[in-house]
C-alpha cells in the first residue's frame, strides 16, 4: 500500500514538472522565463529521438537484433494517427468540447490518436517481426531497412494522406480535406503536441522499457543477445520473445510518430533512412543496451550538431565536418558508448562505498528486492 | 551383453527408437535404440566422430531425426523446439561452455528460472505485485543452487570470468535451475586437470543423489565415465556397437577395437 501511495507521488510529482517546463516552454513563459522558440523545438526534437532511441535499444541493444527501419514505425505512427485527427476525430472532439470542455476532450483525442499511431505501428511490428527476425545480423539489417523504404514509397504514392507533399501539403476546403489543390490554402489541424505530451511519452517509454528490461521478460531477451542456442536450452521461446520486443519498439516508435505528427505535419522526407541511422548513432553513442545510455545519446545527436552552429564564422562552414570528427573520437575512445552496458544512477555516487568484492548482491543497487538470504549472508560478512 | 542390458525392463524416462538423422549422404547416426532407466547415470561414449553430440542435438530438439522416434516420459519429442523440449523437463549443458557472458553469477541462474516464472509482461511493466513475489522466488531458488554447489560468494561476478572449472559448475547449476527431469552432459570433463575431474565425479553423483535425476552423460574421458556411469552405451559410426555395464564395456572387444583399430 505504501509502495502505491509512493508511486501516486512521484507520478504527480513528474507531472507537475512537466506542467511547469510546458509552460517555461510556452508562448507566456512561468513567471516570466520563457525560451526562444528554437531551443523549445530543440527540446521537443530531443524527447522524441529520447522516444525513439530507448525504444530501439530494447530491441538493437537487450534483445540482440540489429533492426534499422525504426524511422519507418515512426512514419507508420505519424501518418496513422495524423489521417484519424485529419479526417476522423474533429468531429468527434466538437461533440466532446460541449460536453466536458476544450481542454479535457482535446486531451482525449489526443491520448486516442496516439493510441492509434501506436497500435498501427505494433501491427506493422507484427507482421514484419514475424518472417523478418528469422534472419541474423545483417541480413536482418537489410531486411528492416528495405521495409522502412516500402512504408516511405508507399506514403509517397498515396494521395489521401498528400503524397510526396506530405499533410504539409494539403489543404483544408469547404468539402473536406483535399491533398491535390494547393491553391486553396494549407491544411490545420489542432496543434495537440507541446512539451508537456512529449515529455510525458519519453518518462512512459523510459519507465516501460526499464521495467521489462528488469524483469524475468528483460532476462529472457538480453539471453537471447548473449547465446541463443543456450537461450533456447534454458526454455526461452526465442521467437516469441523477439517478436515480442520487436512489436513493443515499434509501438514506441508509432507514439514517436503520433507525436511528431501533431506537432509538424509528417512529410515523407522526415522519414528517410538518415533518420534511422540517427537513431543507431543515438544508441552507440549512448552504449547498446543502456537506458541512460540511450537518453544521452539522443540528447547528444539531437543538441551537439546545433551547439556547433554557435561557432564563429570561419569554422562555421565546417561545423558538420566537426560534429563527424567528434563523433568518430567518442567511438574510437569508447567504443562500448558513453556509458557502455552500464545504467547512470545513483549507484555511480554511492561506488566508494561498495561492499567487499563477492558479497553485493546483484541488483540491489536496481532497486530489486533482495532475498533475505543475501541479506544474512551480508551481515554474517560484516560480523 | 547388450541385449541382456536393453532387455531390463521398468521406468525408463528416455527412449530413443530406431533413431536415424541424414546429412545428404552422410549417416551420422543409425537406427540407435536408448533407453535410460529413471535415477540412473547413462554414459554414452565412442571415438571420435562416431556422433554422440548429434545424438545429444537430436536428444534436445536441436535436429529432427529422419526416421525413428525419441520419447521423454512417454511424450514423442522429435521434432519439437528445443525451448519446449527444456520445458518438458530435459536440460542440458554444453560442449563449449555456453553461459551469458554479459550476465552475472547469480543472472545466469535467474535466467534459467525462466521456466517457472509466474510473472506476465503486464505484471513487469506495471510492477504488480505478482512481480516482487516472482522475483524474490527465483532469487531464492537460484541464491539456493548457488549455495549448494559452493558458487554463492561470487553470485555478483561475470559469470565467464570464472575459472574454467567453475564455469563448468556454474553452467550444471544453470542447468538445474531449469528443475530437469534429465540432465544431458555433453562432455563435462573436457578440459578439466585431474583434481577437477575428481571434483566432477563427486558433483554427478550428489547431483543424482540430491535431486533425484536422470543423468545422460556424453563423455571421452574414460575416467570420469568408468567412474561415475552405472551403465554406458558406447556408439561407433553412428551406430550403437555395445550396451553394459562399466567393466562389461571396458573388456568388450569390439569397444576396444573401435578405439584402438584393427
Amino acid at each position: 500500500m505504501l509502495s502505491f501511495i509512493k508511486r501516486v507521488l512521484v507520478t504527480l510529482a513528474i507531472l507537475a514538472v512537466l506542467y511547469a517546463l510546458n509552460l517555461v516552454m510556452s508562448k507566456q513563459g512561468l513567471f516570466g522565463f520563457g525560451v526562444p522558440l528554437y531551443q523549445v523545438d530543440l527540446w521537443k526534437m530531443a524527447g522524441i529521438n529520447i522516444i525513439l532511441a530507448v525504444s530501439l535499444n530494447l530491441i538493437n541493444g537487450f534483445t540482440g537484433q540489429f533492426s534499422i527501419g525504426h524511422i519507418g514505425f515512426m512514419a507508420i505512427g505519424a501518418y496513422s494517427s495524423t489521417f484519424a485527427t485529419v479526417y476522423y476525430t474533429q468531429g468527434l472532439e466538437r461533440w466532446l468540447t460541449g460536453v466536458v470542455g476544450a481542454d479535457v476532450a482535446a486531451a482525449i483525442v489526443f491520448t486516442f490518436v496516439i493510441l492509434v499511431g501506436a497500435l498501427a505501428a505494433a501491427i506493422a511490428g507484427l507482421v514484419v517481426g514475424i518472417p523478418s527476425l528469422r534472419l541474423r545480423g545483417d541480413y536482418l539489417a537489410i531486411a528492416t531497412l528495405g521495409f522502412a523504404e516500402i512504408i516511405r514509397i508507399i506514403i509517397v504514392n498515396t494521395n489521401r494522406v498528400g503524397g510526396a507533399t506530405g499533410f504539409r501539403g494539403c489543404v483544408d476546403s469547404a468539402n473536406g480535406v483535399t491533398c491535390i489543390d494547393e491553391s486553396m490554402g494549407r491544411l490545420t489541424i489542432p496543434a495537440y503536441t507541446n512539451f508537456f505530451w512529449i515529455g510525458l511519452f519519453a518518462v512512459i517509454t523510459i519507465v516501460v522499457i526499464y521495467n521489462i528490461v528488469n524483469s524475468d521478460a528483460g532476462r529472457a531477451l538480453i539471453s537471447i543477445r548473449e547465446d541463443e542456442l543456450a537461450a533456447q536450452a534454458m526454455g526461452v521461446n526465442t521467437t516469441r520473445y523477439k517478436v515480442t520486443s520487436f512489436v513493443i519498439s515499434s509501438a514506441f516508435a508509432g507514439v514517436a510518430g503520433a507525436l511528431y505528427g501533431h506537432w509538424r505535419l509528417p512529410h515523407p522526407g522526415d522519414f528517410t533512412f538518415g533518420r534511422s541511422f540517427e537513431i543507431i548513432i543515438m544508441i552507440v553513442l549512448g552504449g547498446m543496451g543502456s537506458i541512460t545510455g540511450s537518453v544521452l545519446g539522443a540528447l547528444v545527436v539531437t543538441f551537439l550538431p546545433e551547439l556547433l552552429r554557435q561557432l564563429p564564422g570561419g569554422v562555421y562552414n565546417y561545423r558538420l565536418v566537426i560534429y563527424a570528427l567528434l563523433l568518430i573520437i567518442i567511438m574510437i575512445t569508447r567504443p562500448q558508448g558513453m556509458l557502455g552496458g552500464r545504467e547512470f544512477g545513483l549507484s555511480w555516487l554511492k561506488r566508494s562505498r561498495r561492499l567487499p568484492e563477492g558479497t553485493a548482491a546483484v541488483g540491489a543497487s536496481k532497486g530489486v528486492p533482495v532475498a533475505e538470504a543475501t541479506v544474512r549472508a551480508e551481515k554474517d560478512v560484516e560480523n | 551383453m547388450a541385449s541382456t542390458a536393453q532387455k531390463v525392463n521398468g521406468d525408463s524416462p528416455l527412449l530413443a527408437d530406431k533413431c536415424t538423422i541424414r546429412f545428404g549422404g552422410l549417416v551420422a547416426v543409425n537406427e540407435l535404440n536408448m533407453q535410460v532407466k529413471r535415477g540412473e547415470i547413462y554414459g554414452l561414449i565412442g571415438p571420435n566422430g562416431a556422433g554422440k553430440t548429434t545424438i545429444f542435438n537430436l536428444l534436445t530438439g536441436v535436429y529432427e531425426p529422419t526416421s525413428g522416434d525419441i520419447h521423454f516420459e512417454g511424450k514423442r519429442i522429435n521434432g519439437l523446439r528445443p525451448y519446449l523440449i527444456s520445458r518438458l523437463g530435459v536440460s542440458r549443458t554444453f560442449q563449449n561452455i555456453r553461459l551469458f557472458p554479459g550476465m552475472s553469477v547469480l543472472e545466469n541462474v535467474m535466467t534459467a528460472c525462466h521456466i517457472h516464472a509466474r510473472q506476465n509482461l503486464l505484471d513487469a511493466v506495471l510492477r504488480l505485485p505478482r512481480f516482487y513475489q516472482d522475483e524474490r522466488d527465483h532469487r531464492d531458488f537460484a541464491l539456493e543452487l548457488l549455495e549448494i554447489f559452493d558458487l554463492v560468494n561470487v553470485k555478483g561476478e561475470a559469470g565467464t570470468s570464472l575459472p574454467y572449472g567453475r564455469q563448468r559448475r556454474l553452467e550444471i547449476v544453470r542447468a538445474l535451475a531449469t528443475k530437469p527431469k534429465l540432465l544431458l552432459l555433453d562432455e563435462p570433463a573436457a578440459g578439466l586437470n585431474p583434481s577437477e575431474q575428481e571434483d566432477l565425479m563427486n558433483l554427478i553423483q550428489q547431483i543424482r543423489e540430491r535431486f533425484g535425476l536422470t543423468i545422460l552423460l556424453v563423455e571421452h574421458n574414460m575416467k570420469v565415465v568408468m567412474g561415475v556411469c552405472d551403465r554406458i552405451q558406447v556408439v561407433d559410426y553412428g551406430k550403437s556397437i555395445a550396451l553394459g555395464l562399466p567393466h562389461e564395456i571396458k573388456n568388450d572387444p569390439k569397444v576396444i577395437e573401435a578405439y584402438l583399430g584393427d
